[in-house]
């Protein structure tokens, strides 16, 4: 379902991925792990049409993002490392604007709404605007929203970040229910190695934009010789903390934070 | 085409849900048209040009125009910051009805500040000398809107941050605006001045607009009509191209 072959971006001098080669199969989990900035979201915004890559190759579904944009984005469904809501909106209209953007049917639409924020807990919320809702319920929204429509490919960059046990737990769930259900093949990335072995068929893992392992989380273990994937993934990317410097984003939550109370 | 209307209605939404923020965009134009509209009353009836109220209102309200339109296209900035942009660029909707969307959202929040301007200014006494020509008053308002929603796009598809937005603020909307004839008559300028006002496409606007409203022309109608029909078209080519070519 996702091919990736010699995958290279650079930015100017920097390479955020080097050389990287994988494939994942139709209904399929694939988790990609990897340090702070070791090339994941990056990765993950090349096969979703959100960056063009420097060079190599991509297929989602046989299809190249950068030349079919509009079949490849019918394809899946994204879950961002960061918030993508609209603050001003509600929880309801968030959703409003998802399904329509994502040709849901209005019936269909208001129907998997209803389903959807009552299983993540905030249809009590749902007439509220999305800037008053706490972080972990954002995230949750976010979540939801992100299953609103039924992609064949579903990207999850670190969805879990920031979310209680509880809301992980229901995620997963969902993400397996849907995986098995309707055969949706699914790309994730976290920091929370129990979770890809819980989750993942595959794992795949990245350092320094290079692909320095990947195969079943029992694989890994075995080529690492340790027993759990935690270890394994430290054998592989060693223990130095990585610094990622804070990108104008960053800086500019902190500006709207000091002008605003952090409304948003 | 459902796509661009729901983003259509974002922006309204956005914008009559921040009801401090139409207050605080109000403040501005009510400062240039009621200090400087009655302050500079006294010297212009003096220099034997008439009703300096009357003169600036078309201006301030033009101006009010800009400045909304101008900041709804350089909203993109705010959206790729927190991050709502993302949720429509990897939607499987071509990004020229999201641009589309956007901006005539970005214009119709740009008039209707500009109407409430109108108001406004006719509390304080200003008073069209025709007002069978509101329409074309409202016509010249939507081109205002749609070129400089279009220059908004085009910046905003390129800005990554703050320091960035000041720099266009400075460099670029205070110049337009003073630039414009809005605060002051284009006829009998030095040559600089006059080729600057010349090329700043709000001049053929305001101009515009004061043709409607009292009758008064400096290009004439027509002539601001076709230049501003042309470059809306040509801003809004360029502005959906910027459009497409975001990467986050």
């Amino acid at each position: 379902m996702i091919r990736v072959q010699n995958l290279v971006k650079t930015f100017g001098t920097f390479t955020a991925v080097n050389d990287v080669s994988f494939e994942v199969a139709e209904g399929e989990i694939f988790a990609f792990l990897g340090p702070n900035g070791a090339g994941k979201t990056t990765t993950i915004k090349m096969l979703t049409t959100l960056l063009k890559p420097t060079s190599g190759s991509i297929e989602l579904d046989g299809l190249n993002p950068e030349t079919k944009q509009n079949e490849v984005r019918r394809l899946f469904g994204i879950v961002f490392q960061d918030p993508s809501l609209d603050g001003d909106l509600t929880a309801e209209e968030n959703m409003e604007i998802h399904g329509v953007l994502y040709h849901v049917p209005h019936k269909v639409r208001r129907h998997r709404t209803e389903e959807l924020l009552k299983q993540f807990e905030l249809w009590e919320r749902r007439k509220d605007q999305v800037k008053k809702f706490s972080g972990g319920m954002k995230r949750r929204l976010e979540i939801a929203r992100g299953f609103l429509h039924t992609p064949k490919i579903l990207f999850l960059d670190e969805p879990t970040l920031g979310l209680d046990p509880q809301s992980r737990n229901q995620l997963w769930s969902h993400v397996k229910k849907v995986n098995e259900a309707e055969k949706v093949t699914v790309m994730l990335t976290t920091h929370y190695m129990d979770e890809a072995d819980r989750v993942a068929h595959r794992v795949g893992v990245i350092d320094h934009g290079k692909l320095v392992a990947q195969g079943t989380p029992q694989q890994i273990k075995d080529q690492t010789k340790t027993e759990s994937l935690e270890d394994a993934f430290l054998a592989l990317t060693g223990s130095t903390i990585r610094d990622e410097s804070a990108g104008s984003a960053d800086q500019l939550r902190q500006f709207a934070k000091m002008w605003q109370g952090g409304k948003r | 085409m459902s796509a661009i209307y729901i983003l259509w209605l974002r922006e309204l939404k956005r914008y009559t849900r921040s009801r401090a923020q139409i207050v605080a965009s109000l403040g501005q134009p009510m400062l240039y048209l009621l200090v400087l509209g009655f302050g500079l009353g006294p010297v212009f009836a003096r220099a034997g040009n008439g009703n300096y109220f009357q003169f600036v209102a078309p201006g301030v309200i033009s101006m009010s125009v800009l400045f909304s339109s101008i900041f709804s296209g350089l909203g993109l900035l705010w959206d790729r910051q927190f991050g709502f942009l993302k949720e429509t660029l990897v939607a499987p909707v071509p990004r020229i009805q999201i641009m589309i969307g956007r901006t005539l959202g970005g214009c119709t929040v740009a008039i209707i500040q500009g109407l409430l301007v109108t108001a406004i200014s006719v509390i304080a006494g200003f008073r069209p000398s025709n007002y069978l020509a509101i329409p074309i008053a409202l016509c010249f308002m939507l081109l205002i809107a749609l070129v400089f929603a279009a220059v908004g796009v085009a910046i905003g598809s390129g800005l990554q941050d703050m320091q960035g937005f000041q720099l266009i603020m400075n460099f670029l909307v205070m110049p337009i605006f003073f630039l414009s004839g809005a605060m002051f008559p284009l006829a009998d300028q030095k040559l600089p001045l006059r080729i600057a006002t010349g090329i700043d496409p709000l001049s053929y606007g305001i101009d515009g607009l004061r043709s409607a409203l009292l009758g008064t022309s400096f290009y004439g109608q027509f002539t601001d009509f076709v230049v501003l029909i042309a470059l809306a078209a040509i801003l809004m080519v360029f502005g959906a191209w910027r459009f497409s070519k975001i990467e986050i």
